[in-house]
């Protein structure tokens, strides 16, 4: 899958399973600052990555994942 | 010195027979029946088929669907009712209330649907799957939390949960917070979103809800002979308690005075009430006695009435016990046979009624009274409402766990 593919996915996730608005959804856009995903949204998020591209992410993984990109990044190079 | 009183300068509410104050009480008014078909989902394996929702709320719409989802829907109906109570009281609902304010919520059962979503989830996916918002979503203390939040009250924060007596107990607290001078302005009131699968078969197991599928807008029938249980129901009704001297002073619309509190337990059973309604006795004497009322000054009781054949039963002993001969004179009225039982949303429901009634001097009837039954034999002002003067209000709550919450409200 290509990058572009992933986070394609990754943002109508966003949009139809957490309701964030689709434009504010970039590869730049902060998870926190720009998409208020909070502490708890973050393992609603992993959750939902883990079921739709049937992959396991640890908690470690997240540590540095601040923005969309970093997502995308990071679930592109366990799919 | 003489107690500081509390007046109450804004209602908000949305419950089965409307989304705001003024048609809430015009369908009160008009005797219309808020009960219907459950909607919200499948009651197929269900001995119980209706109840009271709220309808034409959608939570998305009104905060937002990345908001909406956070939140149980208890807290959607807290949040919605306070924000109308904030702005019926002219207090400004975007910027904070800061640490002047207070708040006091009453629930019977908190976030029980997300409790059911995530038991559902555990079960079939296991725990890895369960919904990391579930605990701040089920604890009863959601919506207190959520509330003060999205109005930024800094102040004293209470969430009680003394089941159907809840939200009169949360009046009654906040009220005492005022008088006591440690804040001058308290959010009060109840909400419950309790209309779901397990819930409803769980009351359903203890025979305490009436199973007329048939008809559901004649299921309640509180002081009926045929009664057979009580009708579920969801939604919230927040006030704004002030102490007299700050409303007076910034010029605020007064509704009328909480000047009676009466708490009591039954410490008896779990269920039923103890006998004669011994509990409620104490509580209507305690809030007679605080407020300073004479009982012969009651001119209307907004009754818990659930319509189980125990509570009417017992309420109107307990009535008899504490007005005597005058008993048979006062104007009694069951709202619930409107709106089914808002639980822990019930006492503030029945708290803003309590003012409209001394307001508009007109009290709203019990409908679905047609066959009288010789142990319930007051005025329950059956099926049509009444043009009465009314000066001053009670308004009882009683609760699972033997909880009884007492108000007596004044128009001046």
């Amino acid at each position: 899958m290509e990058v572009n593919e992933v986070f394609e996915k990754v943002k109508s996730l966003f949009i139809e399973d957490l309701g964030i608005e689709e434009s504010k959804i970039s590869m730049e856009s902060k998870l926190e600052e720009d998409l208020e995903i909070d502490s708890l949204g973050i393992v609603e998020v992993v959750m939902a990555f883990e079921d739709e591209f049937d992959i396991e992410i640890d908690d470690e993984e997240l540590a540095d994942v601040k923005t969309v990109g970093e997502a995308v990044n990071l679930l592109h190079s366990k799919i | 010195m003489s107690k500081r009183r509390v007046v109450v300068t804004g209602i908000g509410t949305i419950n089965p027979l409307a989304n705001n104050v003024e048609n809430s009480w015009a369908n009160l008014i008009s005797g219309k029946s808020g009960i219907d078909n459950i909607t919200s989902f499948d009651t197929t394996n269900l001995p119980v088929k209706f109840a009271g929702e709220v309808k034409d709320f959608d939570a998305n719409d009104y905060m937002g669907k990345q908001h909406a989802r956070k939140l149980d829907r208890s807290a959607h109906l807290s949040i919605f009712a306070a924000e109308q109570a904030l702005l019926d009281a002219g207090l400004d609902t975007e910027s904070r209330l800061g640490d002047e304010v207070g708040i006091v919520l009453g629930t019977g059962i908190g976030g029980i649907g997300a409790t059911e979503d995530a038991v559902r989830i555990y079960d079939t996916r296991g725990p890895s799957r369960i919904n990391p918002l579930a605990i701040t979503q089920l604890m009863p203390n959601s919506s207190t939390g959520q509330v003060a939040i999205r109005f930024g009250i800094e102040g004293p924060s209470l969430t009680i949960t003394t089941a159907c007596a809840a939200s009169a107990n949360s009046v009654g607290e906040a009220k005492n917070l005022i008088e006591r001078g440690v804040v001058d302005t308290v959010i009060a009131g109840g909400t419950e979103s309790g209309t779901t699968p397990m819930t409803i078969g769980a009351f359903a197991q203890i025979r305490a809800l009436s199973t007329n599928n048939e008809s559901p807008k004649e299921a309640c029938r509180p002081f009926d002979k045929n009664r057979d249980g009580f009708v579920m129901a969801e939604g919230s009704t927040i006030l704004v308690l002030e102490n007299e001297e700050t409303a007076k002073k910034r010029g605020a619309k007064i509704y009328g005075y909480v000047d009676g509190y009466g708490s009591t337990t039954d410490a008896y059973h779990i269920t039923a009430p103890s006998e004669g309604g011994e509990g409620a006795v104490r509580a209507m004497k305690k809030a007679l006695e605080d407020a300073g009322v004479n009982k012969e000054e009651i001119n209307y009781i907004n009754a818990h009435g659930t319509s189980t054949p125990i509570n009417d039963k017992n309420e109107t002993m307990a009535i008899k016990s504490v007005f005597g001969e005058n008993a048979k004179s006062i104007t009694i009225s069951s709202t619930k046979s409107m709106t089914g039982h808002l639980l822990g949303g019930a006492g503030a429901f029945e708290a803003m009624v309590s003012l409209l009634v001394m307001q508009n001097n007109k009290v709203p009837p019990t409908i679905n009274l047609t066959t009288a039954d010789e142990e319930c034999d007051l005025n329950y002002t059956p099926n049509v409402s009444i043009d009465l003067e009314v000066n001053k209000v009670m308004s009882n709550s009683f609760g699972f766990g033997g909880h009884n919450g007492v108000l007596v409200f004044s128009i001046n």
